[in-house]
């Protein structure tokens, strides 16, 4: 079962060619097996899974089970689950248990889907690698010495590896598309607003977008379906009716523009990861796709301007964790002000500290207009640039990543280096807008593969180009040799 | 840039964190080469440009002035450090003398 996608189990659940319960069993058994290696789960709930397959099953006899009713999939642990450890891969939540349910884990528990765990990440999601992790890095399933990429590294891993069919994501600053490149799993990270940000750990909140990784754009489709929607908990959800993804995404790609921009293609980019991309955009042409090539002038100043304002908003979101209501407190504190720096200083890694520095000083007096005022500032001329395009194309075809999954360790040592691997999927999240990235040619046994960037609210276009693509190859399809 | 202990403690004390001597140096290190690569951004041409705070143009919600939530003190305390009576408990704040 484990290797078929997310929608032919859906259909397997409603012919009766199996259980919900011994469909949630197998990838049970399958993380009891597997994930020693992979470490992609901080917590397993193998005993509500088994309780949710029950009703999953009881609702499936009595006729009255939705699409996705009792088929399993993994959150990441940035999404608040009652009664469950929400650590957002840190040792100040590492106690936390949320008295409530994320919006998006509220809606897919209602579609009848099960949960089977929570999975790794960078902490707070402020990494690339998922190598900062209070419980110890994520290893790539395709390579155990290469990174799985991150924040969201656990989830892409765990759906590489078949111990999840699917699994729920966030995207700051590619968190959804450098994970599923580097992995060869398929991300959607929806338009800001589409997903509601409600119960989902705050890291950057004019940038952070909640999504999904599944083996194939079809399975992506069918679950931001049940997951987008206006919520009136999240003052930036927004009201835009939620189209049929699955039916909408059907239409033919024939005469679509496809925009190269050329900055995207820059020496920056790894030559093998290029022809990839470059291999997809002609499969694309030969299905009736028009190339046009494109520019966006001002790509090269959106990742210092996306790590100004990431910090600058993490400094303010992360203010919160004062170790009075809720998460680390440290042992015997001398006075308030020795209770507040300690717990802090303990509960924060050296990567979620370093932010919240940098963002503080970007915000302080006398720096506010040099860094955070001129990077807004920015952040709108890349919006511009985007938005130019879009009077010229249908949607954008560009890589993910400059380079391949790298080994753990290789980069950590320089924070800078480490940034810049997240310059083609930054310049999306400053614009707001939708990504989807899908797996193309490995090279060498490494995953490679693209984005495809489209308007506003275009997530359907943008499944379209991914299942047209997948209905010529099968690299989504394709399992690590040790987990096969 | 030529950020200085000084500056790096008065930052630590206003983000609340208490940086070792040890990671105060690593910290120096790191801070300044990421401010290196923030001042890329001197060379943007943004004379006139709006700054951009929100991906999209929405304005603030306003809802109807309700009750939507039951009151639930006890689960949020229940996950509290050091809570007692409806009260979350901290180091005195005032000398008790």
């Amino acid at each position: 079962m484990h290797e078929r996608t997310l929608l032919e189990q859906a259909q397997a659940l409603r012919a009766g060619e199996v259980s919900s319960v011994e469909l949630t069993r197998s990838y049970l058994e399958r993380i009891k097996a597997h994930d020693g290696s992979i470490n992609s789960f901080i917590t397993v709930t193998e005993e509500q899974a088994l309780a949710q397959a029950e009703a999953a099953d009881r609702a499936h006899s009595a006729g009255e089970a939705g699409p996705l009713t009792g088929v399993p999939l993994a959150h990441k642990d940035i999404f608040c689950t009652r009664g469950v450890k929400t650590s957002c891969g840190s040792r100040m939540l590492d106690n936390f248990v949320s008295p409530y349910d994320a919006t998006v884990v509220e809606r897919l528990g209602a579609a009848g889907m099960v949960m089977l765990g929570k999975t790794n990440m960078d902490e707070f999601a402020m990494g690339s690698s998922n190598e900062p992790s209070h419980y110890g890095p994520v290893r790539n399933p395709w390579d155990l010495e290469r990174v799985p990429g991150g924040s969201s590294g656990g989830s892409a891993a765990a759906v590489a590896a078949r111990l999840a069919p699917a699994a729920t994501a966030t995207d700051t600053g590619g968190s959804i598309r450098q994970p599923a490149t580097f992995c060869g799993v398929t991300g959607l990270k929806p338009t800001y607003g589409r997903v509601s940000r409600f119960g989902m750990v705050a890291y950057a909140s004019s940038l952070d977008q909640g999504g999904m990784l599944g083996v194939s754009a079809e399975d992506c489709a069918a679950l931001l379906g049940a997951m987008a929607g206006f919520d009136s908990r999240d003052s930036t959800s927004v009201d835009h009716p939620v189209p049929d993804y699955s039916k909408e995404m059907a239409q033919p790609i024939d005469g679509l523009r496809l925009g190269l921009p050329k900055e995207f293609f820059d020496d920056r980019l790894d030559a093998r990861i290029r022809a990839a991309v470059e291999e997809a955009v002609a499969a694309w042409e030969g299905q009736g796709a028009k190339p046009v090539e494109i520019s966006l002038p001002n790509l090269e100043l959106a990742t210092p301007a996306y790590y100004v304002i990431a910090s600058a908003e993490c400094s303010s979101n992360l203010a919160r964790y004062d170790g009075v209501r809720y998460g680390h407190r440290c042992q015997d504190p001398e006075d308030l002000e020795d209770l507040f720096c300690r717990s802090r200083e303990e509960g924060f890694g050296a990567e979620v500290r370093r932010r919240i520095m940098l963002g503080t000083y970007a915000l302080s007096a006398g720096y506010r207009d040099a860094y955070y005022g001129r990077a807004q500032r920015v952040r709108q001329l890349i919006r511009r640039d985007f938005q130019q395009a879009f009077e010229k194309v249908d949607a954008i075809a560009a890589p993910v990543s400059p380079v391949l999954p790298f080994k753990l360790g290789e980069k950590m040592q320089d924070p800078v280096a480490m940034y810049l691997i997240d310059c083609y999927t930054i310049p999306v999240n400053l614009a707001g807008l939708p990504g989807l990235s899908l797996p193309a040619r490995p090279v060498d046994g490494l995953p490679t593969g693209m984005q495809l960037i489209g308007n506003y609210f275009d997530e359907a276009q943008l499944l379209g180009f991914g299942a047209a693509w997948q209905r010529e190859t099968d690299w989504h399809r394709q399992v690590p040799p040790e987990f096969a | 840039m030529d950020l200085t202990a000084e500056t790096v403690r008065g930052i630590a004390q206003l983000a609340r964190l208490r940086p070792s001597p040890s990671e105060e140096e690593r910290l120096i290190q790191d801070l300044d080469a990421v401010l290196e690569f923030f001042a890329q951004l001197s060379e943007a041409e943004v004379e006139g440009i709006e700054p951009m705070a929100h991906p999209l143009e929405v304005d603030q919600r306003m809802r109807e002035d309700e009750v939507t939530e039951p009151d639930r003190r006890e689960d949020y305390q229940a996950i509290a450090p050091d809570a007692r009576e409806g009260l979350y408990r901290v180091p005195a704040v005032l000398d008790s003398d």
